[in-house]
């Protein structure tokens, strides 16, 4: 037992030949963003207070594809979605088509918390994913910060959507400008590639978990295309016994209900955190798509992935801690 | 090789006990002549995929329940559907949110699985890819039935969420002044009522399963907001064991991810049919969610379970059985 966090900043076919401009950054804020998560658990926040810091953060870094950072849809626009989920009482909440909110998470744990409709009625709705702000009255945006759209958009993504464009394909984000790197198999049109996405899971050390979840979707993806973040069974899922966070080829996600299977994995065949989740990624979908973290409520941590390289980081109360990219 | 066709429609779930006769008739023979749709389709050799999209567009493209045309109004009294479809055989999936223009709403989360790169596409990228597609478009006006301005007047009135069930249509003036006990679902006592969520699932003679779930969604929704029924794993399911859909309140569905875990006792437990939907109805929904779930097997199995009062349904099997029912 004891506290555990874990988080990620995208999994995908990360180059060994990185260059040390574009891994240190991305090191940098992986390191911070542990330290911020473990201080908030040392000092006892709860978990849902913990992960929505660290993935704003996430967020704020221009570096990964989430909040500032996005990549960019075919019209060149962001359009963002997050998702949060409280382990002890299922509630959950998610957005997806922002484009000038900040901080995608908060508004996703805005409306698992506080929708209009709880305003109506004493009991009601926990979960709604909305979609695009204009939809949101005032009243609903109260707090969450907002800014003209160009926030999000940065030279790197512009890039990025040039080079998919010419390719005319739908696009791995951290395909880097020196064509070679690009697996071309890996980039079907038909396929969403891995990427990006930020993410964050927690326990305290009373075993309550949260899971959480953000990202700017795919490069040169359909304006109005939602992925797997968003929905509670595939990219976020959080109960008694886990919380998981996944990133990678959205449409794999969805159809292996990843985040919901490793938590199932453990209830229904009583399998280890870690058995679980290796399983999902080994199993239930197919190579050089997926890798995840996720946290048990006795204080494991796994993170797991298929791909070549996942920026991640965790950390345990008994002094475990781990910043990485690639296989060890 | 399957061992037989079968195949069940549903109309929603929560329906109330005074329903009058007349109309329990008329959605009795809506189904029942949706079933013999789905059964020739069936006999003919159709693959599962084809009869669920088949069925739905019929329940879609009547005005009674509460999808495609009859579908709900949002609080602007606008309609705004949702669909999503699943084939077992390697999972592949198709969802759609958001939309305003297009006359059947579950065709479209067909393309978007057939025909795009994505899985799940909204608003107005879901209706750009519609136009492109060349599907059958018709003015926002067509889904709206006087019926559902009516119920939306009230709805709005009693400023509540409105949930997919019945009172009895004896005019406003009764509404809100029964003397019967009001049905309560999502917490509201009801006192207007709604049209249905629409789904089917189907097995064809090689043992292929499909699922698909069809909405407008809530009475008196904010724009923008999505429900259960466009999420995979929640409101749909179908893998190579079964094909799952599921109508009822949004939230118990989507944190109760109840149609991937239908699929998944089955798979990780050793669950028949029936046994899987009787479980996730009891264990899943255990905190007074109120939910519906239809299935069918690989096998030719049928079945259903509900934790409220009444669901519209409709089942066949290759052997013979046959029911069209409401209650219990």
């Amino acid at each position: 037992m004891g506290w555990a966090i874990a988080l990620h900043g995208g999994a995908g076919d990360i180059p060994h030949s990185l260059p040390p401009e574009r891994r240190l950054p991305r090191e940098a804020c992986l390191r911070h963003c542990l330290q911020i998560g473990v201080d908030a658990l040392t000092s006892r926040k709860s978990p849902l207070d913990v992960i929505e810091l660290v993935v704003r953060e996430l967020e704020n870094n221009p570096h990964f594809n989430a909040g500032r950072g996005s990549v960019l849809t075919t019209s060149g626009t962001v359009e963002m979605e997050a998702c949060i989920m409280d382990g002890k009482s299922m509630r959950c909440g998610a957005v997806s088509g922002l484009t000038t909110v900040v901080n995608a998470i908060s508004l996703s744990r805005l409306v698992m918390e506080k929708t209009p409709h709880l305003a109506y009625v004493g009991y009601g709705l926990q979960y709604i994913v909305f979609y695009q702000e204009y939809h949101y009255t005032t009243r609903m945006l109260q707090g969450i910060e907002t800014v003209d759209a160009s926030h999000f958009i940065t030279q790197e993504n512009v890039e990025r959507l040039k080079q998919a464009k010419e390719a005319n394909r739908v696009q791995v984000d951290y395909t880097q400008p020196v064509e070679k790197d690009v697996k071309r198999d890996e980039l079907k049109p038909d396929g969403d590639s891995q990427i990006g996405t930020v993410g964050c899971v927690a326990v305290d050390s009373e075993g309550n978990l949260a899971a959480a979840t953000s990202t700017g979707g795919l490069v040169n993806k359909m304006v109005g295309r939602i992925g797997d973040t968003p929905i509670i069974c595939a990219g976020t899922y959080a109960n008694s016994l886990c919380a998981v966070s996944a990133t990678g080829k959205g449409e794999a996600i969805i159809r292996g209900t990843v985040a919901r299977d490793v938590a199932a994995l453990m209830e229904f065949k009583g399998m280890s955190l870690q058995e679980a989740a290796a399983l999902v990624v080994g199993d239930r979908v197919p190579k050089g798509h997926v890798g995840l973290v996720a946290v048990s409520a006795t204080g494991e941590v796994t993170m797991p992935f298929n791909t070549t390289g996942m920026f991640r980081a965790c950390a345990t109360e008994d002094g475990h801690s781990e910043i990485a990219i690639w296989d060890s | 090789m399957g061992r037989g066709w079968a195949i069940v429609i549903h109309g929603g779930a929560g329906v109330d006990p005074n329903l009058p006769l007349h109309h329990q008739e008329e959605a009795k023979k809506l189904i029942s002549r949706c079933l013999s749709i789905g059964v020739s389709a069936l006999r003919c050799s159709l693959p599962a995929i084809d009869v669920v999209e088949l069925v739905v567009r019929e329940l879609e493209s009547d005005p009674l329940f509460n999808s495609g045309r009859g579908s709900a109004l949002t609080e602007k009294g606008t309609v705004e559907m949702e669909a999503s479809i699943m084939d077992g055989p390697g999972r592949r999936c198709g969802a759609v949110s958001g939309l305003t223009t297009v006359k059947n709403p579950i065709s479209l989360a067909r393309l978007v699985m057939e025909k795009s790169p994505h899985s799940y596409l909204a608003f107005a990228g879901a209706e750009e890819f519609a136009r492109r597609q060349g599907v059958e478009m018709v003015e926002n006006e067509y889904f709206i039935t006087e019926l559902n301005k009516g119920m939306l007047k009230l709805a709005q009135e009693a400023n509540s969420i409105l949930f997919d069930y019945r009172v009895p249509n004896t005019g406003s003036e009764t509404c809100g002044a029964s003397m019967e006990k009001p049905l309560i679902m999502n917490g509201l006592p009801i006192s207007v009522y709604a049209p249905e969520t629409v789904g089917c699932v189907a097995v064809d003679s090689q043992g292929q399963c499909a699922a698909a779930t069809s909405t407008g969604g809530l009475m008196n929704k904010m724009t923008g907001r999505i429900g259960d029924s466009p999420l995979i794993g929640s409101g749909t399911y179908a893998g190579n064991l079964c094909g799952v859909s599921c109508t009822g309140e949004g939230e118990a569905i989507i944190r109760g991810t109840l149609a991937r875990d239908v699929a998944a006792v089955m798979e990780y437990k050793g669950l028949g049919l029936q046994e899987a939907v009787d479980f996730v109805v009891k264990e899943r929904l255990d905190n007074g969610g109120k939910a519906g779930i239809i299935a069918v097997s690989r096998d030719g199995e049928v079945a259903c379970g509900f934790n409220c009062t009444g669901m519209f349904r409709g089942l066949a099997t290759e052997d013979g059985f046959l029911e069209v029912a409401i209650w219990d």
